[in-house]
């Protein structure tokens, strides 16, 4: 066991499943020589050559598309997108082609493509480099939409995706790429399509994914210190929704906060919110709240803290939920 | 008509370094004969390329170093396509409109926009603050391709303007690089002018790279001979000649403004730095290659001209623009540094040309929300 960074883990789940099974590529902008703009491909390309790590044109919809047609012959193909603001010349092959063909060849085709998308603010950049535009993918059924936040997760949950027989959007908080965590690589992973409660408590339900778990549990001990137990859960798996383990938390806590990092209107947490709303009604004591990035395009960078939700907000909005 | 050296076609290299292009200057500094463009200004114009060379230089040095100094989020450096950018830009007419990607400094300085407003995207104070529509300059287009659409659609109005046909017609340039040829995008845009003989020249910098991946993986040709199958002319330019690069684009310009179509412009070049500032090349490509291009270094072939042509220049000109660079750099690097952050509320604004109810109040609320810290504060601060 060593402290592993989240993309390091990345790498070396990418670098298993390639060891595990032949049929899997990488195919992306920059993915081959320099291992990404993240470096999460690092080396792969010199161990497993360059049919197996792919430099692609620069052409989204060409990666995608061609990852289909890789599909359609046996192989399971991960594409890189190399930021989240990047993904939409592949978008329409995504929702129009790699969603549905399962559906519309009555089962008998079959698309394990994994698409990974760095994704999320925080890193000071430029336009196009700090959205989260999970809510488009997740809207769209025959898509798979998960996200990680941690190394352990990131390790197991690449390797599942793509072991997953449908296609797997593979989301990945690039603002924690560097951060460590213990990764023991011998444990038994949990299935993927799963929230867990990373910290138990008893007053209200903190819901997070991605970048905002971390903001979740600093959230959480500030309020420890305010004598409130804040139960914090991270979603993981966006689609399928797990909203059974939230429901199960909110029915004992009857308060729920949702968070994310991606516009408030018709985010994951509006989703959550109504189902919340549906299965717990009775055991709910304050509106089921939430904290997102403001109803904007993602703003210049100078002013990116303030658009995005953070510690101050999310105890705000718990603050709020206490007192309704 | 010269031939770079490495590489054939015959032979199946890709998008072959041994092609003819377009010289009017060599790297020596000598002035050369072209069969079909000529460079038909005076000295005195080659003195002010000279001075453009050397200021867009000197700002993309000054990028470079902010960055380095945190002043910048991010520079896109454009270190050794000076020349292409500097005589594609003052090729165009003030009534010509260009869109660039984010790498067009130069051109953008031929425009009249102030080097601080772009250093101010880049410093993550606004997403492109200057006036697109006072410089006939579009704003910086970060997705690869998207803008040679946008191109050929402001082509399409100036068409539907009747603006096109005469010599005092406009067109408009679209900015690309060598990887963006191979996004849907730029294809479609090739075919849309192409079937509208629309007035827009497509100007592609080909610097050999789209970060750390090859020409040879964007193109199995040479990039100027995809017009032909598009339906119209290309030609490659050397992009480290400044007279080539200004006349080439000038008689595609005049062609699109007269109503004869698009042309593909190819641009040779090199980028000589990295990327941008996050990128690392030595991770990708060889130092030789570097060198290869120092040799045939944009700005200095242009100084041996003007040193060497008794009259054209004399020390007292170049010694007055390096001062004007200093000059210049010296103002960027403090306004930058005195450049403000936005106001946080501020992103609340302009997301429709007028707010909807709930952007309203999100606004109030949010203010409302930040005010409540600073009477916290205060109330602290009063204890
Ligand atoms: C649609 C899209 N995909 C990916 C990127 C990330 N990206 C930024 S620049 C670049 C390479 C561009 O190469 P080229 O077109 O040759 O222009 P250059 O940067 O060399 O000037 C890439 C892949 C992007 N900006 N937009
Ligand atoms: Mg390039």
């Amino acid at each position: 066991m060593a402290p592993t960074t989240l993309g390091k883990a990345l790498n070396m789940g990418l670098r298993k499943a390639m060891e595990d099974d032949p049929k899997v590529l990488i195919m992306g902008e920059d993915v081959g020589k320099l291992g990404g703009v993240f470096r999460i491909t690092d080396g792969l390309q010199k161990d497993f050559g360059e049919d197996r790590v792919i430099d692609t044109p620069l052409a989204e919809s060409g990666i995608i598309g061609t990852a289909i047609g890789l599909a359609l012959r046996g192989y399971r193909p991960v594409c890189e997108i190399q930021f989240d603001g990047f993904v939409w010349p592949g978008y329409d092959q995504i929702v129009a082609q790699l969603a549905k063909m399962h559906y519309r060849s009555q089962g008998r085709l079959r698309l394990p493509v994994v698409v990974r998308i760095p994704f999320g603010g925080g890193i000071g950049a430029v336009e196009h480099h700090s959205e989260s535009p999970e809510a488009y993918f997740a809207h769209t059924p025959g898509l798979r939409v998960v996200v990680c936040s941690n190394p352990v997760d990131s390790y197991f949950m690449i390797q599942q995706a793509i072991a997953t027989d449908d296609p797997v959007i593979f989301f990945e908080p690039k603002r924690r790429y560097y951060e460590k965590g213990e990764l023991d690589t011998s444990i038994t992973p949990e299935p993927m399509f799963q929230a867990r409660t990373v910290r138990p408590g008893t007053d209200l339900t903190l819901v997070a994914y991605g970048p905002m778990v971390k903001v979740a549990l600093e959230a959480a001990s500030a309020a420890e210190a305010e004598g409130r137990s804040l139960e914090v859960i991270d979603l993981r798996s966006l689609s399928p929704l797990d909203s059974d383990t939230v429901v199960a938390s909110v029915r004992r806590t009857g308060r729920a906060v949702i968070v994310h990092e991606a516009s408030t209107t018709l985010g994951i947490g509006a989703e959550l919110a109504a189902r919340v709303t549906e299965e717990c009604f009775y055991s709910l004591e304050s509106p089921v709240l939430r904290v997102g990035g403001f109803d904007t395009p993602y703003p210049p960078a100078k002013v990116e803290e303030e658009w995005l939700p953070d510690l101050d907000r999310v105890l705000d909005a718990v603050d709020r939920s206490f007192g309704f | 008509m010269t031939t770079e050296s490495s590489g054939d076609l015959a032979t199946g290299e890709p998008a072959g370094a041994s092609v003819p292009l377009v010289q009017l200057l060599t790297p020596d500094g000598e002035r050369v004969e072209h069969p079909d463009y000529e460079f038909d200004g005076t000295d005195e114009d080659i003195r002010g390329f000279y001075r453009d060379l050397v200021l867009t230089r000197r700002v993309d040095a000054e990028g470079v170093a902010l960055q380095r100094q945190g002043e910048l989020g991010i520079w896109a450096s454009l270190l050794g396509q000076e020349a292409a950018q500097v005589g594609s830009g003052r090729a165009m007419r003030p009534q010509d409109y260009a869109f660039p990607t984010y790498r067009e400094h130069g051109v953008a300085m031929c425009r009249g926009v102030d080097p601080v407003r772009l250093l101010g995207l880049f410093r993550g104070a606004d997403q492109g603050s200057w006036d697109a529509e006072k410089h006939n300059f579009h704003l910086y287009t970060i997705v690869i391709g998207a803008q040679t659409l946008h191109a050929t659609g402001y082509a399409m109005g100036i068409q539907r303007d009747g603006a096109v046909g005469d010599d005092d017609g406009a067109a408009v340039i679209a900015y690309f690089g060598d990887g963006a040829t191979s996004q849907g995008d730029v294809n479609e845009a090739f075919i849309w002018a192409s079937v509208m003989n629309a007035p827009v020249v497509f100007f592609c910098q080909n610097n050999q790279w789209a970060i750390s991946v090859p020409l040879e993986r964007q193109t199995r040709i040479p990039i100027y001979q995809r017009a032909a199958g598009f339906g119209f002319p290309g030609v490659r330019v050397d992009g480290n000649d400044v007279l080539a690069s200004y006349a080439v684009t000038k008689a595609a310009l005049d062609n699109a403004r007269t109503g004869n179509g698009p042309t593909l412009i190819e641009a040779y070049t090199y980028r000589m730095g990295a990327h941008t500032t996050t990128d690392d090349p030595t991770r990708y490509r060889v130092a030789a290659e570097l060198d290869e291009w120092k040799a045939k270094d944009p700005v200095s072939r242009v100084r041996t001209y003007l040193e060497r042509n008794d009259g054209a220049a004399d020390e007292a000109f170049f010694a007055a623009v390096e001062v004007e660079a200093d000059e210049l750099a010296t103002r960027i690097r403090r306004e930058t540094q005195e450049m403000p952050s936005p106001e946080p509320t501020s992103f609340f604004d302009h997301v429709y040309v007028e707010d909807t109810p709930r952007l309203t109040r999100d606004r109030e609320a949010y203010a409302a929300y930040l005010e409540s810290f600073d009477a916290d504060a205060a109330a602290v601060g009063g204890h």
